[in-house]
């Protein structure tokens, strides 16, 4: 198998012209179109009166100001980690912009009927349909969570650039007890909550790219499950990068009261250019007692072209505090867009018999570069964690799984499984695992298994033999070697997930 | 790091550095060994000495072995013979990191050459030019080895050893410690030409604080085995590197048992550079106490293709005592049919004894099979119960499944004989410490 950029030298024997050319229109980013619409945007640059303007735009109390300034300040002193197996070029911060809103939503809408008609074509060319009159239409006779043709509700809050456009289902959420919002509608509408819980997962001097989010994040998502509610539909973000040279920087905050369940998705694209673009988001996640919270992601971000040009910086920080007893967390990721991604989902198992759950796919082709993976830190008796990573390297690109496991000292009887696979397409890509196994107790287990390997070629002629093509055949083998994690999707996810490791590897055989 | 911080660790690094080689001077030697020595000492001042911030030194920490005053160390009295001491073979004494002729064999052997290192580095035309502080420069990218560096710029004593053939009996180094503040710092060089083989043994504590590096130039066809055993010094301090390079078809075999010594830092740092080459890579850990600590740092390079290389590491760890796992399979593009393998395990038998692991992979080629695994965990109660059932004494038989446990590592020691009396040593500890 070569390289899809040798495709013209290394043709092998058997395969016409016509389906090197066909694979090679394939592969393409689906969502590299931009929307043609009219921004306001904050100067160029970084300061603290950048830092100040998106509070006031934010129409933000003085505290949250403060505390945005505190981080501006302390950002200023960090540098960038280097422990990573990434190249990354220098990132400028004063060629950017850190607020890019479109004019239409400079009066908020008061409902999704006032916002932007072609806000909401975006959406709806990205397949996230934000009108709730389509799906309540055949909903009034069902039960509140389930629609007709078994399709379930889904809650969106759809955030373009720095803003949020709109969050579908709010009313019937509020009816649940459920907080639903954008978290600037949460700083100034439920601050007591913000206050408590923002930044107590991930406090601001973590890293420098989650200080730098805590500075100027201008929007993100806010959930707040009430003891005892088990949210009655999935929630979800759909973040979009449309503007040029704008960083995005969202902030979600998802805290699960007492005995509560929630269920949340978030998915993101961005146009197709050929600068990168900054993406800094922080993830904060809070399971109180009995509580579980459910986070899948699929990472579609811009991945830069054939040739390694563009493509989204994705360093995010994401942290859950399974800070009750029973508490559970689990992060499911699929992971196929961005130049660079650089993220750790991790789990704090605090409370005792609380849990904590990885699922990731990862798949980087051309010139990807992914070094990701979770921290699962036990602190708590019979704490259990789970990690399931499967890493699929094509073209040119390096993907690592890195991650650490720690047992401390008074987390008896806890237990850790962990399983690493790579799977490696073509000869001139990376496959990398750096895991931490950190053990302070002996009645706890740590089990961590890794295997690298190609794809087997048995398994190839046996798909080819039944007259699959050697994409297709790909796909198939691939979708095996993920199925842990795709299963771990939910149903929402799992159809666009499967269909995804089939584009994101278009165009790697040849 | 804030930059600032930054600045002020490469400082301290620098002063560090300064400060222990305020205290040394460069040997005498042929003129190509004195540039070899000199270039040592400008490395251990590029890299600078381990410090605790560094990320290879996360889980243990240098200082003991970095300061200039080797920390006292209280003489122990084995009550026992060093192993392999009733075998047939060449054997060499060094004391508290010197050779002592007057207890040694002659350094005559068919199918070797042995000599001193002083003589060696003290002869202008050597073989040992090509490979001196060479293997170890090689090994220093990417992640520096600033002790050994240390070691080529001042090592005191140490054997060139070239096999040309295949001697009769293995060659045993046997290491006294005597002297409770002794510093020793050892450097042996091995070539081993083409289909030639032999068998090194190492036994002993070796000195209060030793730093001891071993280049090995394993050329085609070549065999090398090796089996050291660190010893029972409760106080001992002992950093070690290995640095091998294999030629195609060539075979290294390295195991070592450390049981107790405070501080034990073996890295070995083994290239395979010529196609259908194997390393065998093993090591047993018995540590017993708070202050044991033992760390086993490895770093397989794969660059040629159908090469074969195993880790296997196993670690029983009692009464506060930390083990060390820092293990990486890295496979070079074009390092096709690659077979990596590569297990560490630890047995913790209390709940103050810890483990800490980094099984690493880097791999850019794609037809490959790597995989590693590491575990942790008590001993299995089932298995206890089963034993105490049918009548076994709860000590005795938690040394039966200890010994189960590190089977798979001291099975990898290619002589049976050699594999048996280390059984047998170890079985005699467990036993008497239990009593």
């Amino acid at each position: 198998m070569a390289a899809m950029d040798n495709l013209d030298v290394d043709v092998k024997e058997g395969v016409d012209q016509d389906t090197v050319d066909a694979v090679k229109s394939l592969g393409k980013y689906k969502y590299g179109w931009e929307t043609d619409i009219e921004m306001e945007f904050a100067p160029k640059g970084l300061s603290e009166d950048i830092v100040r303007l998106i509070s006031e735009r934010n129409g933000e109390p003085e505290w949250m100001t403060e505390w945005r300034l505190e981080a501006f300040r302390r950002w200023q002193t960090m540098e960038e980690p280097d422990w990573a197996m990434l190249e990354i070029d220098p990132i400028d911060y004063q060629e950017q912009y850190y607020y890019a809103k479109p004019a239409s939503m400079t009066e908020k809408p008061k409902s999704l009927d006032d916002v932007d008609p072609k806000l909401l074509a975006t959406y709806e060319k990205l397949g996230i349909p934000l009108s709730e009159q389509k799906v309540l239409a055949g909903v009034e006779e069902a039960s509140p969570a389930e629609a007709r043709d078994g399709e379930r509700k889904v809650a969106v809050d759809a955030v373009f650039d720095s803003v949020s456009v709109g969050t579908t289902f709010q009313k019937e959420l509020e009816q649940a007890g459920v907080i639903f919002c954008s978290i600037s509608e949460a700083i100034e509408n439920h601050p007591e909550l913000v206050k408590k819980y923002l930044g107590s997962v991930i406090p601001n001097s973590d890293n420098i790219f989650a200080t730098l989010n805590a500075a100027v994040f201008s929007d993100g998502s806010f959930v707040y499950v009430p003891p005892g509610v088990r949210c009655p539909m999935e929630l979800s973000t759909y973040f979009r990068i449309n503007a040029e040279n704008t960083g995005q920087f969202e902030r979600t905050l998802i805290i699960a009261d007492k005995g509560s369940y929630v269920s949340y998705l978030e998915g993101c694209t961005a146009p197709q250019r050929n600068e990168s673009q900054l993406h800094a988001a922080c993830v904060e996640l809070i399971a109180l007692e009995d509580a579980e919270i459910k986070y899948s992601t699929v990472q579609n971000w811009f991945p830069g072209d054939e040739d390694g040009r563009g493509g989204i910086y994705n360093f995010v920080t994401k942290r859950a505090d399974c800070r009750g007893a029973r508490s559970k967390v689990s992060w499911t990721q699929v992971e196929t867009g961005s130049a660079i991604t650089w993220k750790y989902p991790s789990c704090i198992l605090r409370g005792d018999d609380s849990q904590g759950e990885f699922y990731s796919i990862a798949i980087t082709n051309n010139w990807q570069q992914a070094d990701t993976g979770t921290k699962m830190v036990h602190l708590g008796k019979n704490t259990k964690s789970r990690i399931v990573s499967k890493g699929i390297s094509a073209g040119n690109a390096q993907n690592t799984y890195r991650g650490l496991v720690s047992m401390h000292p008074k987390a008896k009887d806890s237990r850790n499984f962990t399983q690493c696979d790579s799977l490696l397409i073509g000869d001139t890509c990376g496959a990398h695992t750096v895991p931490y196994i950190e053990v302070k107790n002996n009645s706890s287990r740590v089990e961590h298994e890794a295997t690298t390997s190609k794809i087997d070629e048995d398994q190839m002629f046996y798909a080819r033999s039944r007259g699959m093509d050697e994409e297709e055949a790909v796909a198939l083998i691939v979708n095996g070697f993920a199925k842990d994690v795709l299963q771990a999707l939910p149903m929402e996810f799992a159809m666009e997930a499967q269909q995804l490791v089939a584009i994101s590897l278009e165009g790697s055989v040849g | 790091m804030p930059a600032i911080a930054r600045e002020k660790l490469a400082q301290l690094k620098r002063d560090t550095t300064e400060a222990r080689l305020a205290e040394m001077t460069l040997p005498d030697g042929a003129g190509w060994a004195a540039e070899a020595r000199a270039a040592a000492r400008a490395r251990v001042r590029d890299l600078g000495l381990p410090h605790p911030r560094d990320e290879y030194w996360k889980f243990t920490r240098p200082d003991t072995l970095v300061q200039p005053e080797a920390p006292r160390a209280a003489l122990f009295e084995a009550g026992e013979p060093h192993l392999f001491h009733d075998r047939d073979r060449l054997h060499l004494v060094f004391r508290d990191g010197v050779l002592d002729e007057s207890a040694s064999d002659a350094q005559a052997l068919e199918g070797i050459e042995i000599e001193r290192l002083g003589s060696a580095l003290a002869t202008d035309i050597h073989w040992t030019r090509d490979l001196y502080g060479v293997l170890e420069e090689a090994g220093q990218s990417p992640v520096p080895r600033p002790l050994a560096a240390l070691n080529t710029a001042y090592a005191t004593d140490g054997l060139v050893i070239r096999v040309t053939g295949t001697p009769a009996k293995p060659v045993c180094l046997t290491y006294l410690h005597a002297d409770e503040f002794s510093d020793g710092m050892l450097h042996h060089v091995i070539r081993v030409e083409p289909d030639a083989e032999m068998t090194l043994l190492e036994t002993g504590p070796g000195a209060a604080r030793i730093n001891q590096v071993m280049e090995v130039d394993v050329a085609d066809r070549g065999r090398l085995h090796h089996v050291r055993a660190q010893g029972r010094d409760h106080e001992r301090r002992a950093v070690t590197g290995t640095f091998a390079r294999l030629g195609s078809e060539s075979t290294f075999k390295s195991f070592t048992m450390t049981v107790n010594g405070v501080m034990t830092r073996n890295e070995c740092v083994v290239t395979l550079t010529g196609d259908d080459a194997v390393a065998h890579l093993a090591g047993v850990c018995v540590g017993d106490g708070t202050d044991f600590h033992q760390d086993d740092t490895v770093f397989v390079t794969h660059d040629a293709a159908n090469c074969e290389s195993r880790q296997v590491f196993k670690k029983v760890l009692r009464n506060g005592a930390t083990g060390v796992f820092q293990g990486k399979i890295l496979v070079k593009d074009g390092a096709q049919k690659t077979d990596g393998y590569q297990i560490s395990q630890s047995l913790l038998l209390d709940d103050d004894s810890q483990f800490q692991a980094k099984p690493e992979l880097e791999i850019y080629a794609d037809d490959v099979a790597c995989s590693h695994g590491s575990t942790s965990g008590a001993i299995d109660e089932t298995a206890l119960f089963y034993l105490r059932s049918r009548g076994v004494p709860e000590a005795e038989a938690t040394d039966l499944l200890v010994l189960a446990f590190l089977a798979e590592a001291l099975q990898e020691i290619e002589d049976d004989d050699i594999a048996e009396e280390m059984v047998n040593r170890l079985s005699g500890w467990l036993e008497r410490r239990a009593a």
